[in-house]
């Protein structure tokens, strides 16, 4: 299983190349929502390591990714593989692909997150709709 | 219809809280009749009749004939592929990708009159 996300910004690819792979850039967006990054370390060659840490505001939980960055094309291809600590999101490890392209308007950036983990993420997926649709329908329940 | 037709007519149906309603009553029973589904609401049956095409169209209900009733069942497909979306991996590069645009747009514009 693998999610692709196709993102159009206004900023020129070193820049968002910058950010994508400094501890300083990586620290300013890092993370679901707009909940703090605790933890930003990266090592950007071909080998290099990178950690971070964020606080996810739905849940007000921890969160710790890390990984190898596998390749490193500046300012256009970065290549890591993906851990989460503990294995709270999914157990195994997975790969992200990031290309940018460079577009009128600034960067077209690409990601490819890959070797997801199946079954982990159908279990959630269902965990997820049947709370949600327990809760609409208790909702609806009081309601009545 | 591709895969953001699909999701669109989801959501569309989702948006309605009578058609959620509906899909609650459905999600309890395996199956209901259609004044069965219309007796909760203070709204006319051609209402109800109208709801139910929406969700129809979105693939969510099924609906079948049998004399003078018709039978009405909610379809999982469809909603286990809208929920797709809900994937954390889905929500973790959304969201960040928006704070990597709002972040990088900054860095741009301020790179911008530094060369000036």
């Amino acid at each position: 299983m693998s999610l692709t996300v196709v993102r159009r910004i206004k900023a020129r690819p070193s820049i968002v190349f910058q950010a994508l792979t400094t501890a300083e850039g990586m620290a300013q967006w890092w993370g679901p929502d707009d909940g703090p990054v605790l933890i930003a370390e990266a090592d950007p060659r071909r080998g290099g390591g990178f950690r971070v840490r964020f606080r996810r505001l739905e849940d007000a939980t921890e969160y710790e990714t890390n990984g190898e960055f596998l390749e490193v094309v500046q300012p256009e291809r970065i290549v890591m593989s993906w851990r989460w600590k503990d294995g709270l999101v999914d157990p195994g490890e997975s790969r992200v692909e990031i290309v940018l392209r460079p577009v009128p308007e600034g960067t077209e950036i690409t990601v490819t997150h890959s070797r997801l983990h199946d079954e982990e993420s159908r279990r959630r997926h269902e965990a997820g709709w049947m709370g949600a649709l327990d809760k609409l329908a208790a909702r609806f329940a009081e309601a009545a | 219809m591709n895969y953001q037709d699909r999701l669109d007519r989801v959501f569309g149906a989702l948006v309605d809280p009578t058609r959620r309603a509906i899909l609650a009553q459905l999600e309890r029973k395996d199956s209901a009749s259609v004044s069965e589904l219309a007796e909760p609401f203070a709204i006319t049956l051609p209402a109800v009749l109208k709801h139910l095409d929406v969700l129809a169209d979105a693939g969510l209900i099924t609906r079948a004939k049998s004399g003078r009733t018709v039978t009405v069942r909610l379809r999982a497909q469809p909603m286990r592929e809208a929920m797709a979306w809900f994937s954390p991996y889905q929500r973790f590069w959304a969201g960040s990708l928006d704070r990597l645009a709002a972040y990088t747009e900054r860095e741009e514009a301020q790179a911008r009159s530094r060369e000036r």
